[in-house]
C-alpha cells in the first residue's frame, strides 16, 4: 500500500505578531512548524502502513527551508520525502498549488503506483482547504474531505469505508482506491518516532524537485503568472475605535465587580437585559 | 503558498475575452434533508447589495433529492432577495456527494455563466467550492469577510483574514469568471425576510446515472441535536481560555452558562488542550459568532481569537493581565482573577434573574 502525505510548512500562527506601525508580519522569531492539521494526515497513513505494509512518501511545495518539515516527517517512519521546489512557483494560488502538487504526484506514480493521498483538512496560514479538493479533481479521484475514521480497506476488491464529518451529522461512506483524503483534526495522536527513524532522517537524502523535473514547462502555467487570484492589498484590522470600559474598583470584592457591572451594561444596554430576562421564564 | 509572499497587482489586468458576456450573481443554497443552512441566507443579503451595485440579477442555486421541498426552499430564497432560482432535484442529489454536486454547479455554470458564485464555508460548501474552482480553473476566496464591486472593471474585491487573522488581504480574480468566494456562517448578517417576494424558478433536469457515481453513502448518523454545540447562532456564549490555569477551572465557566442558558466556548489552546471539544472552539481556526453577549473568562485576546467573536454586539472581558489585547475590543473589562470573578457573576446573575422573575 503506497500513500502519499502532502504537507505545508507554515510559520507558528499563534507567534506571529503584527508591527505596530508597519503593518507587517514581524517573521523574527516565529517558529516554522508543520502545519498542526497535517499531522493527524501523516499518522493515519502511518496506521495504515503499520496494517497493510507498503511505503509512506511525503510530499511537500516550498522554498528550500521546508526540507527541515520534510526530516520531521521521517523522523516520525514516513519512508520517503520529496521537496518540490522552484522559485517560479512563488506566490502561487490554490489553483496553482493543487496544480503542481498534482504534477508531483503524477511523477511519483511513475515509479510507483499510489493508493491513497492525504492531506490535512486545510492549513492554519491560509486557512482554504482548497489544495486537497483541487488535487483530487485534477487526478480525477474520489475525494473525501474531513474524514474522522478509516473504517476499513479492503485491498483486494480496492474499496475503503470511512466516516466524514458533515454538517449535521456523521455520513459512512463507501469508494475506491485510489481516493484523496482530508482527515479531520482530533481524530489521532501523532506518534513518537524512534530512535533509528530518528538517525535516518538526519541522514536522509531527500529528493529535490524542480519544476522542470515534474513535467511543468511553462513557468507562466505557475507563480503569480498562473494564478487567478491576485492580492491587490494587504492590511492590519482596524482597531475598535475606543478601549474596554474597565470596571476596576480599588480593592473591592468580586461580588462588587460583578453587580457593578451589570448594573453599568443593562443601564447602556436596556436590549440586552431584556434578552436576558427571557430566560428568567 | 500563501498570500504575504504575493505581491499586490501592479498592471491592470483585462479579463479574458471568454468570460464577457458572463452575468448575475450566484448564491448557492446549501440544503440536507430540506433544511436551508441560514448561512445561505445571510450569502443571500450579501448577494442583493453585490447585485444591486452590478445591476444584475441575484440567483440561488437549490440542489435536493427529488422527495424534498425544492420549490418551498425557492420561495424562501425569494424573501431573502433572491430574484430567480435554479432547482436541480434527482435521485442521486439526495445526499450531498462531491461528485454529482460538483457536476451539477459546474455543467449549471457552464450553461447560465454567472460572473459572481458564493457558497457558504461549510464542511458541505468548502468541500464543493474548492472542486467547483478547479474543474473550472477560476479563482476562489475563502473565508471572506468583505465583499465590494469595483463597478467599472465588474471585479469582486473579495477581503479575506491571512496569517491566522494578523492580517487582512483583498484578492481578485481580474481574468477568470465566474469569481467564487466561501463566507462562514454568522460572517454576515441575516438579512430580514420579506415573504411577499416573488421570483422565477427555473428547473433544470440532471442527467447522471447513480451507477456511474463511484462514492456511495452507505449510512448517515445525524447528530443528537441536544447535545451538539451550536455557538454560530448562540445569543449568548461563555468563552474561556488559558487564564483559567486549569482543566477543573472550567466548570466555573460552565456554570455561568448554565444559569444564563448560554453556549460554552473557549479559545485555540483550552481546546487543543482536550479541556472541551472541538466543536466549542471560537476563531479564525474555530467558529465564527454573533452572540448578543460574549463573555470571555482568561482569554487573552490574541487574533485569531479575536476574528471569530469580534461581531458579538457586548464583549465582556475578564482577566488578570491589566495590559491583554482583550482590553482593546471588548466593551466591558474586568481586571481581575476568572477564578473569582466567574462566581461571583453567576451568582450577580442569579440574583438578576431571580428579581426579574418575581416582577414577571
Amino acid at each position: 500500500m503506497h500513500s502519499v502525505v502532502c504537507i505545508k510548512q507554515v510559520p507558528d500562527s499563534a507567534q506571529i505578531r503584527v508591527h505596530p506601525v508597519t503593518n507587517t508580519i514581524m517573521r523574527q522569531g516565529v517558529p516554522a512548524i508543520i502545519n498542526p492539521y497535517d499531522l493527524f494526515a501523516l499518522e493515519e497513513a502511518l496506521r495504515l502502513k503499520d496494517r497493510f505494509g507498503g511505503t509512506v512518501t511525503v510530499v511537500t511545495m516550498g522554498p528550500p527551508m521546508a526540507e527541515a518539515a520534510l526530516r520531521k516527517c521521517l523522523s516520525y517512519g514516513a519512508d520517503d520525502a520529496i521537496l518540490v521546489s522552484d522559485r517560479s512557483f512563488a506566490g502561487s494560488d490554490t489553483l496553482v498549488t493543487s496544480y503542481a502538487l498534482t504534477a508531483t504526484l503524477r511523477k511519483i506514480m511513475e515509479s510507483m503506483p499510489v493508493d491513497l493521498i492525504f492531506t490535512g483538512k486545510q492549513t492554519i496560514d491560509g486557512d482554504t482547504a482548497q489544495v486537497g479538493p483541487g488535487i483530487a479533481k485534477r487526478l480525477d479521484y474520489q475525494l473525501l474531505t474531513y474524514v474522522s475514521k478509516i473504517v476499513d480497506v479492503d485491498l483486494e476488491h480496492r474499496e475503503i469505508r470511512v466516516e466524514r464529518r458533515a454538517e449535521g451529522g456523521v455520513q459512512l461512506l463507501k469508494t475506491t482506491l485510489p481516493c484523496l483524503i482530508t482527515m479531520l483534526e482530533g481524530t489521532n495522536e501523532m506518534r513518537f518516532g524512534d530512535l533509528d527513524d530518528l538517525f535516518r532522517a538526519a541522514r536522509y537524502e531527500l529528493k529535490v524537485w524542480d519544476r522542470t523535473v515534474i513535467g511543468i514547462e511553462d513557468p507562466e502555467t505557475v507563480g503569480v503568472k498562473g494564478s487567478p487570484t491576485v492580492v491587490s492589498k494587504v492590511f492590519a484590522p482596524r482597531p475598535r475605535s475606543q478601549r474596554a470600559e474597565i470596571i476596576d474598583l480599588q480593592d473591592d470584592s468580586p461580588k462588587n465587580l460583578a453587580s457593578t457591572l451589570l448594573a453599568r451594561m443593562f443601564t447602556q444596554h436596556p436590549k440586552l437585559e431584556r434578552e436576558i430576562a427571557k430566560r428568567a421564564r | 503558498m500563501n498570500e504575504q509572499a504575493r505581491k499586490p497587482a501592479r498592471k491592470k489586468v483585462e479579463l479574458d475575452p471568454r468570460f464577457v458576456s458572463y452575468r448575475h450573481v450566484w448564491v448557492f443554497i446549501e440544503s440536507e434533508r430540506g433544511e436551508v443552512h441560514p448561512v445561505s441566507w445571510e450569502l443571500l443579503g450579501e448577494g442583493r447589495k453585490l447585485a444591486d451595485a452590478l445591476n444584475v440579477d441575484l440567483c440561488g442555486v437549490v440542489i435536493a433529492g427529488p422527495g424534498e421541498r425544492g420549490k418551498g426552499i425557492c420561495a424562501e430564497a425569494f424573501g431573502y432577495g433572491a430574484d430567480k432560482c435554479y432547482l436541480l432535484q434527482d435521485p442521486v442529489l439526495a445526499d450531498y456527494r462531491n461528485e454529482p454536486y460538483t457536476k451539477a454547479l459546474t455543467d449549471l455554470v457552464n450553461t447560465y455563466q454567472p460572473e459572481i458564485l458564493m457558497l457558504g464555508a461549510s464542511t458541505l460548501g468548502r468541500d464543493l467550492a474548492g472542486s467547483v474552482a478547479t474543474t473550472l480553473k477560476t479563482g476562489l476566496v475563502a473565508d471572506c469577510t468583505e465583499l465590494l464591486i469595483d463597478t467599472e472593471s465588474r471585479n469582486l474585491a473579495a477581503t479575506r483574514p491571512t496569517f491566522g487573522g494578523s492580517l487582512l488581504c483583498t484578492i481578485l480574480t481580474q481574468r477568470h469568471r465566474p469569481q467564487m468566494a466561501t463566507v462562514r456562517p454568522r460572517v454576515m448578517a441575516m438579512p430580514d425576510a420579506d415573504p411577499s417576494r416573488r421570483g422565477e424558478i427555473v428547473e433544470v433536469p440532471f442527467a447522471m446515472l447513480e451507477t456511474s457515481i463511484i462514492t456511495k453513502v452507505l449510512e448517515y448518523i445525524p447528530d443528537d441535536s441536544r447535545d451538539k454545540p451550536n455557538l454560530p447562532f448562540a445569543d449568548i456564549i461563555v468563552a474561556g481560555g488559558r487564564g483559567l490555569k486549569k482543566p477543573e477551572n472550567f466548570a466555573l465557566v460552565w456554570d455561568l452558562a448554565r444559569v444564563l442558558g448560554a453556549e460554552v466556548g473557549g479559545s485555540r489552546p483550552v481546546v487543543q488542550a482536550g479541556w472541551i471539544e472541538l466543536d466549542r472552539q471560537v476563531g479564525q481556526s474555530g467558529k465564527t459568532v454573533r452572540p448578543k453577549l460574549y463573555i470571555a473568562a482568561g482569554i487573552s485576546g490574541a487574533i485569531q481569537h479575536r476574528v471569530g467573536m469580534d461581531g458579538a454586539d457586548v464583549i465582556v472581558a475578564i482577566n488578570s493581565d491589566p495590559k491583554a489585547p482583550i482590553f482593546d475590543f471588548a466593551h466591558y473589562g474586568i481586571v481581575g482573577n476568572a477564578m473569582t470573578v466567574l462566581p461571583a457573576l453567576t451568582e450577580a446573575f442569579k440574583a438578576h434573574l431571580a428579581q426579574a422573575r418575581k416582577a414577571g
